[in-house]
């Protein structure tokens, strides 16, 4: 996992709420059994005006002029502002490692469904949280300049705007350390592996069907 | 202290309370299938790790899997997507790899996770239980802590059998009194979302409680669970009664002989607490519940089927406003008009949310001496298991459908989200039992519209929506 600390990004504004994963990655391209090469097919019902199957050559297809990732200012963009409730519906991890895939880093919006904020870090993509007026700010200031980047700083928990401001969100210091030192998880759950067979012992009395 | 059931059932799964706030929490059942396991596995094999407890687990492909007699005949290798061939193929290999039981594609046994895992007592009250997939909520109705996880959390399942989590709050969902006739709990679910928005539970469990909640059937409960992801909510819960021990009782993976006396024990105490305190309260009156139609593409979008499609020009803020317009432009209906005057072209029952025996009953007795209207393209029944439709053939639900013009397939995910051949065609209308109106979810540019399986027959027959009450 690709570790964050900090990170100046472009930033492309996703002005519409409850981005589903379904939007975010089409059905058709979760039938891949890798982890990569999601990128070309993000936002894919958005992002073209045809219908996208999955092994296509996506350079050859026709492009939605009005969709933002689509916008010549918004090429190489690495951060994500969008509304509420971002990444609703399914569990589908493809979401996030279409998003980091394409080259987004982090992700800014007023809330996230549970399920994807819960994916997102595990894949090195920083999620933040920015109360409804801010992110409304934001919109107005990245659709007035060209070239609008965040500086994003993890460790201090800030974002800095162009003029300055000072921005800061919040963050479950378990997600931060494991993001900022690029950890996998399960390496850190087996460190408890005498504590998860000690549970096991027990239980075996307590609800032994659960272990037939 | 007075606890919530969703409390009792963290507490009794806590392997170790960390200082930074999370907790470890073990995992008693994990459930798989084809599409979110396969890069799971593979993080096993690189990491030269192996499944810490092989019985935990339970796998059957659902999502890929074709549900015409012709391409099933075959087994996998009839499969003629290539990608959803080599998925489902996947699966059998990485199973057989490690030891992991599984319900292959023409297993009487296979079907959709969510429907096998009750169906085979895999799903009992007390366990926590998770899969791949978000609506695993559905196995909440057991008074199971049951929530979807993403494919890291599946590996991470697979090698530690436990999760990192925080707690959630707690949100009760009171649901009181008695449903008029030809009103379900799909109706019921949809009012709730209605009310609440899609991420009005996030960051909750979501216990439904109140008479017309214990007054449903397992099977009632599990559609109402399921559903509790698209109000925001990872896990939806119903207290453990009767109904549900009389469900679990002689299922294949469920306790016998003295174990099951001890569990029936333990499980008889998996209920909320009469005195215990929700981080929030949310009261709905059934008999004032309407059958349900949804007119967007979000599952908060929904009317009473004699309502009409909301005015963006009447939406209470700005955000608002550009949403339903952008909905109505997707679906192509405009502001105002009647949910009954909305033509249909295919009609789907099936799906995780409503492919059980209860429901196939139900449209059944709708559908039973008539005929699909003509306009339609297709009308689809596909039960949620092999089980199920072989049950449903004992009662001859089979023939009544056949009879008035559905087809009647093998079962799977199906239709619910088009990664098979069931699809809908651009700018088609849809009346479906699933769980999801997301733009393109049932096919590129397909408009569905979430019903309950007796509002769907009855469409099936008008060709557009129509009031089962009055049918």
């Amino acid at each position: 996992m690709q570790k964050f600390t900090q990170l100046n990004g472009l930033v492309a504004p996703l002005d519409r709420a409850n981005v589903d994963t379904d939007l975010i990655i089409p059905k058709q391209f979760l039938k891949s059994i890798k982890r990569t090469g999601f990128g070309p097919n993000l936002f894919d019902e958005l992002r073209y005006l045809d219908e996208g199957f999955p092994g296509q050559d996506c350079s050859q297809r026709p492009l939605n002029p009005d969709f933002v990732l689509n916008q010549p200012r918004f090429q190489q963009s690495e951060v994500l502002l969008s509304r509420q409730n971002f990444g609703c519906g399914s569990s589908r991890e493809h979401a996030p490692w279409a998003l980091v895939d394409y080259g987004f880093r982090a992700v800014i919006a007023p809330s996230f469904a549970d399920i994807f904020f819960n994916n997102a870090p595990k894949n090195g993509l920083l999620l933040i949280q920015l109360d409804e007026n801010t992110v409304d700010r934001l919109f107005n200031e990245v659709n007035a300049s060209e070239g609008y980047r965040l500086l994003i700083d993890l460790p201090a928990q800030t974002v800095t705007t162009p003029s300055g401001e000072v921005l800061r969100f919040e963050m479950d210091p378990f997600r931060k350390h494991c993001l900022i030192e690029g950890l996998d998880d399960i390496g850190i759950t087996l460190q408890d592996a005498d504590a998860i067979k000690a549970y096991e012992a027990k239980q075996a009395a307590h609800t032994p069907w659960i272990f037939n | 202290m007075a606890q919530t059931l969703y409390d009792k059932l963290w507490d009794a799964h806590l392997v170790k309370q960390r200082d930074d706030g999370t907790a470890l929490i073990y995992i008693d059942r994990h459930l798989l299938h084809e599409v979110t396991s396969p890069q799971a596995f593979e993080g096993l094999r690189l990491a030269n790790r192996k499944p810490w407890r092989l019985n935990a687990n339970l796998a059957t492909p659902d999502h890929n899997v074709p549900t015409t007699l012709k391409e099933r005949a075959q087994g996998v290798s009839g499969i003629e997507d290539e990608t959803s061939r080599i998925q489902v193929q996947t699966l059998d290999d990485n199973c057989d790899e490690f030891g992991i039981t599984e319900f292959k594609i023409n297993d009487l046994r296979q079907g959709i996770v969510h429907v096998v895992g009750p169906e085979q007592g895999a799903t009992l009250p007390g366990m926590t239980l998770v899969c791949g997939d978000s609506h695993t909520a559905t196995h909440g109705a057991f008074a199971a802590l049951a929530h979807g996880v993403g494919t890291s959390e599946v590996e991470h399942v697979l090698a530690t059998q436990c999760l990192i989590q925080r707690k959630m709050k707690n949100l009760l969902i009171q649901v009181d009194g008695e449903l008029q006739p030809g009103v379900t709990a799909k109706d019921i679910i949809l009012a709730v979302i209605g009310e609440i928005g899609t991420a009005g539970g996030t960051g909750y469990a979501m216990e439904f409680a109140g008479s017309a909640i214990s007054s449903l059937s397992m099977e009632g409960r599990m559609t109402i669970c399921n559903m509790a992801i698209e109000a925001g909510a990872r896990v939806g819960l119903v207290g453990c009664d009767q109904i549900t021990l009389d469900y679990v009782k002689g299922r294949p993976f469920a306790p016998k002989g003295e174990q099951w006396d001890q569990a029936v024990a333990y499980w008889n105490t998996l209920h909320s607490d009469a005195d215990a305190v929700f981080d929030k309260v949310v009261k709905l009156d059934a008999a004032s519940i309407e059958p349900q139609v949804s007119w967007g593409t979000s599952p908060e979008m929904v009317v009473a089927v004699n309502g009409r499609v909301p005015d963006p020009a009447k939406a209470a803020d700005e955000n608002l406003r550009k949403s339903w317009e952008a909905a109505l432009k997707y679906m192509g209906l405009k502001p105002n008009q009647a949910i009954t005057d909305i033509q249909l072209d295919r009609v789907f029952i099936g799906s995780c949310t409503n492919s059980r025996i209860e429901d196939l009953r139900a449209a059944a007795e709708v559908a039973k001496g008539r005929k699909v209207a003509a306009t339609l393209k297709q009308a689809l029944v596909v039960p949620g298991s092999g089980l199920v439709k072989q049950q449903a053939e004992e009662e001859g639900l089979d023939k009544i459908f056949i009879e008035a013009g559905f087809e009647w397939r093998e079962p799977g995910c199906s239709m619910c989200l088009a990664m098979n051949a069931d699809k809908l065609g651009q700018g088609e209308h849809c009346a479906s039992t699933s769980n999801r109106n997301f733009e393109g979810r049932q096919g590129y540019g397909g408009r569905t519209h979430l019903v309950s399986p007796a509002m769907a027959a009855a469409a099936a027959i008008a060709g557009h929506f129509v009031d089962v009450r009055e049918f």
